[in-house]
């Protein structure tokens, strides 16, 4: 890492203006719910940051977390501060191929021992020795475990690294897992999503630069700045919930006047991200604005949690089915009881002996 | 197990278990009743019984005069609770997905101002019968266990579920497990307990007013 390769140095170079990152800082200081006084801080220590060396390892993976970044409406801020890292290997984005690009990771692993950034998307098979996904002739679960040592911090990118995700999903042929269930002495991130949000990968990595240190993180070790609140709580259709108007189906007048998409399967409830606030597409919109409800994708196991157009509040498995077996089963039980409890009265009144005078 | 799992759970296994419970414990305990029988009456019969019968079943749900204050209290307050519990449970829109994932048909709902309204009022009532059962002397004398647990499983769903629909004291999340939950220890202890009531009831009027109908009497 050289000197002059100071964010700050970077911009100006890029055409930048001091203007343009000041207001950069500032959104990214209040997405990150951080104290008015934080905007500063954050461009004094983003101004005077070097890159840091970023390994970027992709496993059981669709590149749609690639894609949400690469393609995230461009050219932002947020992506120049992206380039401001110093991306070592990724071995999708990286022009180096074969023996080079496996080099340049070993060179960067030893390079930069103790203080890489480990960003992962992906999940890790571990089945058969985690024969089911390899890169260079190696499983991606030796390469994780190597990979894991000498980094600083590891961010699991995108539902698959920090839960699973679909590789996962039952009955999970290649026994699938999050980053989480593999690494357990450092400090872990996870951006779920699928994808996840462009400006909260670069959140987080704002937060990394000036501080130090990860952001504060929920239970699901999720940065608690965007994923502290559920879609639901800041759905625009949220007054529609609470009025009980739900549309029916998707072209009803229901979904033609905005109303809340509950009884379609939404999963905004219980789901916890930033779309609401962050938007998609420079801020065109989210999945709800056009009018398709949340399928809860940055929770862990949302492709095994129902089907995704079956309502929160409505069984997911058959429950009528079971109560005609019970129902059957109950009518023979009492039919069964019934006629032992009859054949007792017939015995005791067979066995009933008359009282007589003589008896008296 | 995440709490996504666990939702997951009482959405389907969970909610499986109960309905298998209650559905073969209640079909269980009402054929069993009806098929211990009474002796064949060999007296003449001076009225209708099934007249009679079906007259009892609406009559006792009705406030009598004859009724003293405490009488009046309780089945005031039991009418409203019930009212507000069936309304509930049986015309709010969330219920309705339920009911219709397992018939197969579905109805309107009623707007959730209506909806509000009967669910405080079911609270109300139950806390006002629970209270009254506290200072009521005769009351408290005949209550046992069994009538805390009954009314303890009656009142946590309407209360989680009231919390939920308003978002009160907890995350959605955690509020729609516990409600489903509470309905499920309400599933499953239901056919053991006086909570039976709910179908033996019907059969215990009907009955009684049977027998006063068979005998020519009035009611």
């Amino acid at each position: 890492m050289k000197d002059h390769d100071t964010l700050e140095h970077r911009l100006a170079e890029q055409g930048i203006s001091r203007r343009s990152f000041l207001k950069f800082c500032a959104a990214m200081a209040s997405l990150m719910a951080l104290p008015p006084g934080s905007a500063t801080a954050i461009a004094a220590a983003l101004a005077q940051a070097k890159r840091p060396s970023v390994i970027w390892l992709s496993f059981q993976e669709c590149t749609g977390c690639t894609e949400s970044l690469t393609r995230s409406h461009s050219p932002t801020l947020e992506s120049l501060i992206f380039d401001m890292i110093s991306l070592d290997y990724h071995h999708t984005l990286q022009a180096a191929s074969g023996f080079a690009a496996e080099k340049s990771r070993d060179d960067a692993m030893k390079e930069y021992y103790g203080k890489y950034l480990l960003l992962v998307d992906g999940s890790i098979p571990t089945k058969n020795g985690g024969a089911y996904s390899t890169i260079a002739g190696r499983s991606n679960l030796d390469l994780l475990q190597e990979a894991a040592k000498g980094a600083a911090a590891i961010v699991a990118v995108g539902t698959c690294a920090a839960f699973g995700g679909l590789p996962m999903a039952r009955p999970n042929p290649t026994g699938a897992v999050a980053v989480s269930d593999l690494i357990k002495d450092k400090p872990i991130i996870n951006i779920s999503g699928c994808p996840p949000i462009p400006a909260v990968i670069t959140g987080v990595l704002a937060h990394y630069l000036t501080f130090g240190e990860l952001p504060a993180l929920d239970e699901l070790g999720r940065p608690k700045a965007f994923y502290a609140e559920t879609i639901h709580d800041r759905c625009y259709r949220r007054p529609f919930y609470d009025q009980g108007k739900f549309a029916k189906t998707f072209d009803d007048e229901g979904a033609r006047n905005g109303w809340c998409l509950y009884e379609l399967g939404c999963k905004g409830p219980t789901t916890r991200n930033a779309c609401t606030t962050t938007k998609w597409n420079g801020g065109a919109g989210f999945p709800i604005e056009a009018g398709h409800g949340c399928l809860g994708c940055s929770e862990p196991n949302f492709w095994d949690a129902g089907s995704f157009y079956t309502p929160l509040s409505a069984p997911t498995a058959d429950i009528t089915t079971v109560a005609k077996i019970a129902a059957v089963a109950g009518v023979g039980a009492a039919v069964a009881l019934g006629a032992l409890d009859r054949a007792k009265k017939r015995q005791a009144q067979q066995a009933h002996e008359k009282l007589t005078v003589k008896d008296l | 197990m995440n709490p996504q799992e666990l939702l997951y759970w009482v959405r389907g296994t969970g909610l499986q278990i109960a309905a298998a419970v209650f559905v073969s414990g209640m079909s269980y305990r009402m054929l069993h009743l009806v098929l211990l029988g009474r002796k064949k009456s060999l007296a003449t019969p001076r009225g209708s019984e099934w007249r009679s019968g079906l007259r009892t079943i609406w009559r006792r749900s009705l406030v009598m005069p004859e009724l003293t204050a405490r009488g009046r209290f309780t089945v005031t307050a039991g009418s409203l609770f019930h009212l507000g519990f069936f309304i509930t449970l049986l015309f709010l829109s969330q219920h309705i997905d339920v009911l219709r994932a397992i018939l197969g048909f579905g109805w309107p709902a009623l707007p959730r101002g209506v909806i509000d309204i009967t669910a405080i009022l079911s609270i109300a009532a139950l806390i006002a019968l629970l209270a009254h059962r506290f200072m009521d002397p005769v009351k408290r004398l005949l209550s046992d266990f069994q009538d805390y647990l009954s009314w303890t499983l009656t009142f946590l769903p309407l209360l989680t579920g009231f919390m939920l629909l308003r978002g009160i004291g907890f995350d959605y999340l955690t509020l729609l497990i516990l409600h489903t939950l509470s309905i499920e220890l309400l599933l499953v202890v239901a056919p053991f307990t006086k909570l039976a009531h709910m179908l033996s009831i019907f059969a215990a009027r009907w009955y009684n007013g049977a027998i006063a109908g068979f005998k020519g009497v009035k009611v």
